[in-house]
C-alpha cells in the first residue's frame, strides 16, 4: 500500500488473519485472491485488505472478518473468494456457508462476538487481536497505543508507576506468579554495580510444548510489549531492554523486528522520549533452541553468549541479573498487560479475577476439543466453562478424561475438578500450576501412563545436566515410565517411582527439575487404576501404548463392508498383511511392528486394536 | 522522521482512527445503505456508492457507516438507498443521482433533515438475512 | 568453504564475543550445519577456546555439526500433537523417507528431526518442512507431504 492510500478511508476493512496457524493454512494466497477479485470487481477504492495477527480460533483457519458488522468467515479457500467478494461486498449479501456453525448445530452464526468461542473470552493482553496490522504503528496508536507510555512518562513517578502495578495484583504470566509490582520494586531498589546499566529483559522463550500465546502476543501485538517495556523501564530506571524470542518463531522475530524499527522512527525508543529527557532502547535476541533457557538465569546467560545453564537463587536476577546488573525479567503477556493497567487503572484490573489471581490469563486450548484455539479468559473461571461453553466439549462423542496444564512442569487434573474456579492457587493445590497457559485436553483414547512417560522424556531431553537429582532423577524415572509402559513394569515400581519423584522435586537446582516430577505425581495420584492396568494385566485402556497392543482384522467387515480394499495392505510398514483386492484380509502377529497405520488407513471400521 | 511529542502523538491517532473506526462496532452518527441487487447496480447504484465514498473522504467523516445490501424489491425505482440517523427511523430516497445523493447526504447524513421530495417512505422492513 | 562469508557474519556483530551464539545462528543459517573449519576460524578470530564454541555448538537444538538437507522436516511433538498421534507420524516419515530422526537423506534433499512444539497446537499434529508449516497431519498424508517437495 502507497503512503498515499494509507490516507484514505474505505467502507469495508476484510481483517484476514496472519498468524502462523491461518498462515499455514495459506491465508496469504486468501489475500491475494481478494485483493485480486476486489480489483476485478472495481471495488478497490472502497476495500481494504488488512492482515492481522493471530485470530485465536485456529482450529477454523483460515479466517476473514468482515467490517464493519464483525461478520465471521472460516475455513475459506481460494475458490470461495470469487463468490464472496461478489455477493457480499459488491451485492451486500453475506455469504451462509462460509459461517460458523457449530458442531451439532445446522443454522450457520454470522457475527464473531455471538460465537461462544469468542463470546466468554474477555481481551486485555490479547486486546488489538484481529483489529490492527501488527505491521503498522499508527493501527496500534490508533486504539490508543502509547498512552499509556504517555502518562507514565510525563505524568507519574516511578513511585507511583510501581504502586499501580502493586495494587493492581498484576502476577508474572509465565508460570510462577510473582507479583510483578513487587519484581519491579526490588529492580527499583537494587543499586546497579559500579553505577552501571539496569536492564529489562522480556522473556519469549515460549518452551512449553502446547502453549502459544506469546508468540500470538509477539505476532499479532508487539508494541504491546514494547509499550510495556517502556513503562516498566521508567519504574525501575533502566536504560536497556531485551525481547528474547524462541529461534522456532521466525514470524514472531519478523514483527518484532519491524516494530521495533517503527517504534525508533517515532522516537518512541532512544534518546529524549517525548522530549522528556528519558531513554530506552530495546535489542531482540533470539533463542537457540534449549527449553531450559526459560528458566530466567538460564536465559541470562545465554543472553550473554554463554551456556543456557541456570545457577542458584539468590541472588535473584533483580539483584544481580545480566552482566551483573540488576534486571527485571517478565514474559511476553505480562508485559502486554501493563499498558492497559496504567491507562485504565489499577483498581479497574483488581475488580476482575479472584481475590488472589487478578485480571485474566490467556490459555491454548489444545488436544482432544472442538475448538482449538487461543483463548483469553478472567481468572476464576471454572475448567468447565472453558472446555464445555468455550472449547466446544471433546470431538467425537468421546469421554473427557482430563486436563494437563503447566506444560512439562504441570499436571493432570481429572474430570472430578472440572468445577475448579481457575487461579495460581486452586491449579498448585490440584497438583499442576499455571505455568504458562497450555491447556491440553485429553480424552478416553488418551493413556495417562503414555502422558507421565512423555513429559518425563521431554524433560529429561532437555535438562542441561548441571545437577545430579534433574539428570539422573529424570532418567530413572523415565526408565519405569518406558518399562511400565511396555508391559514390564511390578508392583514396586510404582512405590519406587513415587519416592524417586519426591526426591527430585525437594533437590534439584532449578525450576526445570524440581516441577518435573509432577506430571507423574498427579497421574498417580488421580489415575493409579491405569498405572495398575499396565503392570498387572499387561493392558493399555486406551491402546496408545503399543508394546500392549494387538491389531487384528474383523475380516467379515473387511469382505462385506470394504470390499477387500487393500489399503491395509499396501501401507503396511512391515509387510503384515495378507490378502489381495475384494478377499478378507489377515494381520500376521510375528511380522507385526504395531506402528497402527493400518488402523488410520482403514474407511470401514474392520482393523480392530485391543 | 522526527521524534514525537505527545501532541503529535495523538495526532496521529486521532487521524488513525478516523480510518479505522469501523473495525470498532462502535456508535455511528448515521448508516447510509445502498441497494445493490443487479438491477441496483444496473441502474447506477456504484455511481452513488462512489460519489458516497466521495463525500466521506472529503470530510473526513469516521462515524458515517457506508454499507450495502442486496434488492430492496423495487427495481423500478433504482438506484436506491436508506439512510439511517442514529435514533431516527430509516428514510428509503429513490431514483437517485450522484446530485441527488450528495444533497442528501449534506442534508439528512450530516444535517438531520429528511428531504422529502426525494424520499419513498419512512421506515423500513429489516435487512435480516 | 566461503571464508569471506564467515568473515562478513563476524563483522557483523563487530566480532563481539558475547555475541557468540547470534554467530553460530547465521552460520548454521548460511550452512545449513556448522562445518568444523568455520568453528575453527570463529574460535581464532574471536579468541575464545575451540571447546566454549564447541560447547554451545553442542549445547543448543538449534545447531548441527552435520549437513541437514535441502528441505528440513520438523515433526513437532508437542504436548497437543503427541495427544493427537504425532509419535505415529514421526515413523511415517522415517519409513517414508527411509531415514531415522535426526538423520539427512543419501541425497542430501530432506533431513527430519523431532522438535518439541512450534507453537501452532491449534492445528496439530504439525509438521514444518523448511518454513512452511503443515497442520492436521495424519499417516495417511504423509507421503502427499513429502511428494511436495521432492525434485
Amino acid at each position: 500500500m502507497t503512503e498515499a492510500a494509507k490516507e484514505k478511508a474505505f467502507r469495508v476493512h476484510l481483517m484476514v488473519c496472519a498468524g502462523t496457524g491461518c498462515v499455514s493454512n495459506h491465508s496469504f494466497e486468501i489475500k491475494e485472491a481478494l485483493e485480486k477479485e476486489i480489483k476485478k470487481l472495481g471495488l478497490d477504492n472502497e476495500v481494504l485488505v488488512v492482515t492481522t495477527g493471530c485470530n485465536g480460533f485456529c482450529e477454523r483457519g483460515p479466517l476473514l472478518v468482515v467490517q464493519p458488522g464483525n461478520i465471521f468467515y472460516q475455513q475459506l479457500t481460494v475458490k470461495d473468494v470469487p463468490h464472496l467478494v461478489e455477493e457480499h461486498l459488491l451485492k451486500g449479501r453475506p455469504v451462509k456457508k462460509l459461517m460458523y456453525t457449530p458442531p451439532k448445530e445446522k443454522t450457520p452464526i454470522p457475527v464473531l462476538s455471538d460465537i461462544d468461542f469468542f463470546r466468554k473470552q474477555v481481551l486485555i493482553a490479547l486486546r488489538n487481536r484481529g483489529l490492527i496490522d501488527p505491521e503498522k504503528i499508527d493501527e496500534y496508536i490508533a486504539r490508543d497505543g502509547y498512552v499509556a507510555m504517555g502518562k507514565a512518562l510525563t505524568q507519574m513517578t516511578p513511585e507511583k508507576i510501581i504502586a499501580e502495578i502493586t495494587i493492581s495484583g498484576l502476577r508474572g504470566r509465565g508460570g510462577a506468579g510473582f507479583p510483578t509490582g513487587l519484581k519491579w520494586q526490588m529492580v527499583r531498589n537494587a543499586v546497579s554495580a559500579n553505577g552501571g546499566a539496569k536492564y529489562l529483559i522480556c522473556n519469549g522463550d515460549e518452551g512449553d510444548p502446547g502453549a502459544f500465546m506469546d508468540r500470538s502476543i509477539l505476532e499479532a501485538d508487539p508494541h504491546s510489549v514494547i509499550e510495556g517495556m517502556l513503562i516498566g523501564a521508567k519504574a525501575v530506571g533502566a536504560t536497556q531492554g531485551f525481547v528474547y524470542v524462541r529461534n522456532e518463531y521466525p514470524l514472531a522475530i519478523k514483527r518484532m523486528t519491524i516494530a521495533l524499527e517503527q517504534a525508533r522512527a517515532y522516537g518512541l525508543l532512544g534518546q529524549d522520549i517525548l522530549g522528556t529527557g528519558f531513554d530506552f532502547d530495546i535489542k531482540i535476541v533470539r533463542g537457540a533452541g534449549a527449553f531450559v533457557c526459560g528458566e530466567e538465569t538460564a536465559l541470562i546467560a545465554s543472553v550473554e553468549g554463554r551456556l543456557g545453564e541456570p545457577r542458584t537463587r539468590p541472588p535473584y536476577p533483580a539483584q544481580s541479573g545480566l552482566w551483573g546488573q540488576p534486571t527485571g525479567i517478565n514474559n511476553v503477556e505480562t508485559w502486554a498487560n501493563v499498558p492497559s493497567i496504567i491507562a485504565r487503572g489499577a483498581k479497574w484490573y483488581a475488580s476482575i479475577g479472584t481475590p488472589t489471581s487478578k485480571g485474566t490469563k490467556v490459555f491454548s486450548l489444545v488436544g482432544k476439543i472442538n475448538n482449538t484455539g487461543l483463548v483469553e479468559v478472567p481468572m476464576g473461571i471454572t475448567l468447565r466453562e472453558i472446555i464445555y461453553d468455550i472449547g466446544g466439549g471433546i470431538p467425537g462423542g468421546k469421554a473427557f478424561k482430563a486436563v494437563q496444564t503447566g506444560g512439562p512442569s504441570g499436571g493432570c487434573i481429572p474430570k472430578e475438578q472440572l468445577d475448579l474456579p481457575i487461579d495460581y492457587e486452586s491449579l498448585t493445590q490440584a497438583g499442576s500450576m499455571m505455568g504458562s497457559g497450555g491447556m491440553v485436553v485429553m480424552d478416553e483414547d488418551t493413556c495417562m501412563v503414555d502422558v507421565a512417560r512423555y513429559f518425563l522424556s521431554f524433560t529429561q531431553d532437555e535438562s542441561c545436566g548441571k545437577c545430579t537429582p534433574c539428570r539422573e532423577g529424570t532418567k530413572a524415572m523415565l526408565d519405569i515410565l518406558t518399562r511400565i509402559t511396555e508391559g514390564k513394569g511390578t508392583e514396586e515400581d510404582l512405590s519406587l517411582l513415587q519416592d524417586m519423584a519426591l526426591a527430585v522435586k525437594d533437590s534439584a537446582l532449578c525450576g526445570l527439575g524440581k516441577t518435573a516430577p509432577n506430571p507423574v505425581l498427579t497421574t498417580m495420584r488421580y489415575f493409579l487404576n491405569e498405572y495398575e492396568t499396565h503392570i498387572r494385566d499387561k493392558k493399555c485402556p486406551a491402546h496408545v501404548c503399543r508394546q500392549l497392543n494387538v491389531y487384528t482384522i474383523d475380516e467379515e467387515r473387511c469382505l462385506n463392508k470394504g470390499k477387500g480394499c487393500d489399503l491395509c495392505r499396501r501401507n503396511c510398514a512391515s509387510d503384515a498383511i495378507q490378502g489381495a483386492k475384494n478377499e478378507a484380509h489377515r494381520i500376521d502377529q510375528s511380522k507385526c511392528i504395531k506402528c497402527g497405520v493400518c488402523f488410520d488407513v482403514c474407511n470401514f471400521g474392520a482393523v480392530k486394536v485391543d | 522522521m522526527p521524534k514525537l511529542t505527545l501532541e503529535e502523538l495523538a495526532k496521529i491517532r486521532e487521524k488513525t482512527k478516523r480510518l479505522t473506526t469501523i473495525r470498532e462496532g462502535g456508535e455511528y452518527r448515521a448508516k447510509v445503505c445502498v441497494h445493490m441487487g443487479t438491477c441496483g447496480i444496473a441502474a447506477g447504484a456504484r455511481s452513488i456508492m462512489n460519489a458516497l465514498m466521495k463525500e466521506l473522504e472529503e470530510r473526513a467523516l469516521g462515524d458515517v457507516l457506508l454499507t450495502n445490501s442486496g434488492c430492496a424489491g423495487l427495481c423500478s425505482r433504482e438506484p436506491m438507498a436508506t439512510v439511517e440517523v442514529a435514533g431516527q427511523a430509516p428514510v428509503k430516497y429513490v431514483d437517485l443521482t450522484e446530485k441527488k445523493i450528495k444533497e442528501i447526504f449534506e442534508k439528512h447524513v450530516l444535517g438531520g433533515r429528511i428531504v422529502t421530495e426525494y424520499a419513498l417512505g419512512i421506515g423500513s422492513e429489516k435487512t435480516d438475512f | 568453504m566461503n571464508q569471506g562469508k564467515v568473515t562478513e557474519i563476524l563483522t557483523k556483530y563487530q566480532a563481539d564475543e558475547s555475541a557468540l551464539i547470534a554467530i553460530l545462528q547465521d552460520i548454521q543459517e548460511e550452512y545449513s550445519y556448522l562445518p568444523k573449519s568455520v568453528l575453527v576460524q570463529v574460535s581464532k578470530e574471536l579468541n575464545v577456546p575451540l571447546s566454549r564454541v564447541l560447547s554451545l555448538a553442542t549445547f543448543f537444538k538449534a545447531f548441527s555439526l552435520k549437513p541437514k538437507g535441502k528441505h528440513p522436516v520438523h515433526v513437532c511433538l508437542g504436548t497437543a500433537c503427541h495427544v493427537r498421534g504425532a509419535q505415529r507420524v514421526l515413523e511415517k516419515f522415517e519409513r517414508e523417507l527411509g531415514i531415522k530422526s535426526g538423520e539427512t537423506s543419501a541425497d542430501q534433499e530432506f533431513s527430519l528431526d523431532a522438535v518439541r512444539c512450534v507453537g501452532c497446537c491449534g492445528l496439530a499434529p504439525v509438521v514444518q518442512v523448511g518454513e512452511e508449516v503443515h497442520g492436521k497431519i495424519t499417516q495417511t498424508k504423509v507421503a502427499g507431504v513429502i511428494k511436495k517437495y521432492k525434485q
